[in-house]
């Protein structure tokens, strides 16, 4: 079955090429527009891996991080996230909220593709 | 495998002008004495998340753009610096550029590079300005190098520590063997003490560069919560760098700082102080070290397969429907629909119609339903209007910028007011409305709104205000634009009229002088400046308006103010019309042209030069336009007295229409005549009739020309 991505990113370009480029390379996605909308649906159905934006409207990506790691379902899904930032602070504090890995942006298809297929497949 | 990236780019220019939008109206609204933080985190988003989506879609000067506007922002939302007036300019400069370069992304225009070099270099200057001056600021810039240092000393450094904690009795012996896997991807771990009892108590020694979390995070997946315990064993002296753990950074460019994606790893934390064991490992920290992924995925391929069967996919769908408040659909789309809708309203009305003729007794049934018909078809239409509205606020939006913008120019104090901003209109105005208004606010600004100076001599409040409001009021739109100004110089306009050989009078009503200055070419400022006062717009604002089959009034009080009225038909689908016949056709005049209709007399009549005719109407000679004749029909009224003549006005000019025979007021369904055939002088566009046929809507301003160019200058 083909494995489902969440891609959380309150931008709708940036999320409808992620989508696009998952969807052919063969993964499932789920979309959210915010932090709030990702932790909805990441409860309404499990997925393999989320990706996440961090600088977001109502739940930023590190507060959604740390909540899904909260989850005994997400304990230990692979969690990245797609940021502008790739400083040390920025890595500690992703790490410390739990997550798996970073991808900083702007990236480009291939790179996500790359990424996405290290972590699940 | 190659994806097309400009498949999203519609999406990215509708999302970053969304974002301007967004940056702006929250700018203008900021309180530089005290900012609201969230506002400016609001704002630091739009531009954060402009510069993300830039930055991927290859827009790059976009991306530079906000990157600089990003930077000061996030000094300021970290409170390192003040926001002021300084930085506020130089962020609306920067949210101006990056409407020219989107704008020129879009294929509109020429983008600004000059701006775009000119803005950066400021925002750039802003930023080193406010590092000096804070110390926050310079304390948040310093770590960043010795981070790295401290990341690359990591790696070297080999350390042991002894790890204990607790598992579930089930399974422990698989749980164990991938904990070691993952475990030795970080370096070397081996079992110390094995318990009695599986779910007993084990230690692992663990030699690795990784620091004490990395091993935490990944024993944590395993221990019981509230058993992880790490402890430091004695240094290991540095041993070569088993870096091979590390594959993930492989096709990573070299210098960290560039990497474009990363699995975590130790960062920079290498030799945690040994305070720090008590802290940290009661709180899970359960995340996947991605250098051993497999686990992760197994785990994770079999939680789905359960849990997905208890799952009703359709219920997801239904979900996510139900999450989307709004969808986009093209305007062609709609247009569509009004045209058909439109194309119902004339098939219900040829029912109606046709129905009168038959016995209202044998076919009561059909009548009733007519009835119905008639109701639904109204409801529907009325819906289907709706579809197009959209708030007046679209157009407001941009006027506190506009004021801001002048006003400081002009070194005034002014205050919008902005009232009715909900109020609706069709999407199609709206688009012709916002340069007509931005005129009438500019003019406002420059004309009416006196100096702080002159206005405290003259014992007002120092700030002027600008009034913006909008209200519906049967079947029209009223946007008034008000200013608490000096009001109109009655003889500075009747002066500056005779100057330019206007016909004019000392007894001319105020309304009739006010109307003078939509004159083309004419401007009373004192000095021309480059707001306004060139004495282009006023003419222009008015024909505009004029076209949207609205009208501009002026009230004005002399050290009160100025109000300028618009008034618009609400859609530009559906036109109040009265009909008129000639001959056997029948023409539509626009509802709000029609001032009067008289039955002439032959004493009313005078004739001018050879064919010419004036008509005297309350003491004021009109143009006689004579329609049959300008459309070369036969009209059955061959002499003035035997038809009606119909009072009609454009720009403050009027005329008189003759007609045959005035045939009642209906709403018509706007039919575009350019579309469908051609352009016809004097014909705006058609209508069908219930009876089916087609029938013209008169031009009435090209009609009052008509009239006017035939008549010689003395009239």
């Amino acid at each position: 079955m083909a494995k489902t991505v969440l891609a959380i990113d309150d931008s709708a370009s940036i999320r409808q090429m992620v989508a696009f480029t998952l969807k052919s390379s063969g993964y499932e996605v789920v979309e959210a527009v915010d932090g709030m909308d990702g932790l909805d649906k990441a409860k309404s159905k499990p997925v393999n891996l989320v990706l996440t934006d961090q600088n977001m409207p109502r739940m930023d990506g590190l507060t959604l991080i740390k909540t899904l790691r909260g989850l005994p379902q997400y304990k230990s899904t692979p969690i990245l996230m797609l940021t502008t930032e790739s400083s040390d602070t920025m890595k500690a504090q992703g790490r410390a909220a739990g997550a798996t890995g970073w991808l900083v942006k702007p990236f480009d298809p291939q790179k996500l593709v790359e990424v996405v297929k290290k972590v699940i497949g | 495998m190659a994806i097309d990236m400009s498949q999203f780019y519609q999406v990215f220019f509708e999302e970053a002008g969304e974002h301007l939008a967004t940056m702006e109206s929250l700018l203008l609204d900021l309180d530089l004495a005290e900012p609201d933080l969230e506002q400016v985190n609001a704002i630091f988003r739009a531009a954060h998340s402009i510069k993300g989506s830039a930055g991927t879609f290859g827009f790059q000067d976009m991306a530079e753009v906000t990157h600089e506007a990003e930077t000061l922002l996030d000094r300021v939302r970290k409170e390192e610096t003040r926001l002021d007036e300084a930085m506020l300019d130089a962020l609306l400069d920067a949210g101006d550029v990056l409407k020219t370069l989107l704008a020129a992304h879009v294929g509109q225009g020429e983008a600004d590079h000059e701006g775009m070099t000119r803005v950066c270099a400021r925002l750039r200057q802003l930023v080193a300005q406010s590092a000096g001056r804070s110390v926050a600021a310079a304390a948040a810039a310093a770590p960043e190098a010795p981070a790295s240092a401290a990341d690359a000393g990591a790696a070297a450094t080999l350390k042991a520590y002894n790890v204990s904690f607790a598992m579930e009795a089930a399974d422990a012996e698989t749980v164990l063997d991938n904990l070691l896997d993952e475990l030795q991807q970080l370096g070397e771990a081996m079992v110390l003490v094995r318990p009695a009892t599986p779910d007993g108590t084990w230690h692992l020694r663990v030699t690795t560069a990784a620091d004490r979390e990395a091993i935490a995070e990944l024993v944590d997946f395993a221990a019981r919560s509230g058993t992880l315990g790490i402890d430091a064993a004695e240094d290991q002296p540095p041993a070569d760098a088993d870096d091979g753990s590390y594959g993930f950074f492989d096709d990573a460019p070299a210098p960290a700082q560039e990497e474009a994606y990363g699995f975590f790893e130790p960062v920079g934390e290498a030799a945690a102080p040994p305070a720090d064991a008590s802290y940290g490992f009661f709180e899970p920290l359960p995340e996947q070290v991605a250098t051993a992924p497999e686990p992760a995925i197994t785990a994770m391929a079999e939680a789905p397969k359960t849990e997905r069967r208890q799952t009703d996919r359709r219920q997801n769908e239904r979900r996510a429907g139900a999450d989307a408040a709004s969808i986009r659909v093209g305007i062609e789309r709609v247009d569509q629909l009004v045209n058909l809708v439109g194309e119902l309203v004339i098939t219900q009305a040829m029912l109606t119609q046709a129905a009168g003729r038959v016995d209202p007794v044998i076919h009561e049934r059909l009548l009733t339903g007519l009835v119905q018909l008639e109701r639904n078809t109204r409801d529907l239409q009325e819906s289907v209007m709706a579809i197009r509205m959209v708030p007046i606020s679209v157009v407001f939006g941009r006027f506190p910028r506009v004021v801001r913008d002048i006003s400081q120019k002009l070194g005034k104090q002014v205050e919008l007011k902005l009232v009715g901003e909900g109020t609706e209109l069709d999407k199609g105005l709206i688009e012709k409305l916002t340069d007509p208004l931005t005129h009438l606010v500019r003019n406002s600004l420059d004309h009416g709104i006196e100096s702080p100076e002159k206005r405290t001599a003259a014992g007002k409040p120092a700030q002027g205000t600008i009034t913006l409001s909008a209200y519906h009021r049967s079947g029209s739109i009223v946007i008034e634009v008000g200013d608490d100004g000096a009001g109109l110089n009655r003889d500075k306009i009747l002066a500056k009229a005779r100057e330019r050989g206007l016909q004019v009078s000392d007894a001319m009503s105020d309304q009739e002088v006010w109307q003078l200055i939509f004159e083309a070419g004419f401007s009373t400022a004192d000095k021309v400046t480059d707001v306004s006062g060139r004495g282009v717009g006023m003419d222009v604002v008015k024909k505009n308006i004029a076209a949207l089959g609205g009208r501009v009034d002026i009230e004005s009080m002399t050290g009160i103010g100025t109000r300028m009225t618009v008034r618009l038909p609400l859609t530009l689908a559906i036109l109040d019309g009265m009909s008129v016949q000639v001959g056997e056709e029948t023409f539509i005049l626009p509802l709000n042209t029609v001032i009067e209709s008289v039955q002439p007399e032959r004493g009313m009549l005078r004739t001018m030069g050879r064919t010419r005719q004036l008509l005297q109407v309350r003491g004021e000679y009109l143009p006689m336009v004579t329609l049959a004749d300008v459309f070369g029909i036969g009209g059955r009224a061959a002499q003035p007295e035997q038809g009606i003549v119909v009072v009609v006005e454009s720009e403050g000019t009027k005329a008189a229409l003759f007609v045959d025979a005035l045939l009642g007021q209906q709403q018509v369904v706007i039919k575009s005549l350019e579309a469908n055939y051609r352009r016809v002088p004097g014909v705006s566009g058609a209508t069908i009739l219930g009876d089916g046929h087609v029938a013209m809507i008169l031009d009435v301003p090209s009609l009052v020309d008509m009239g006017r160019k035939a008549l010689p200058e003395a009239a």
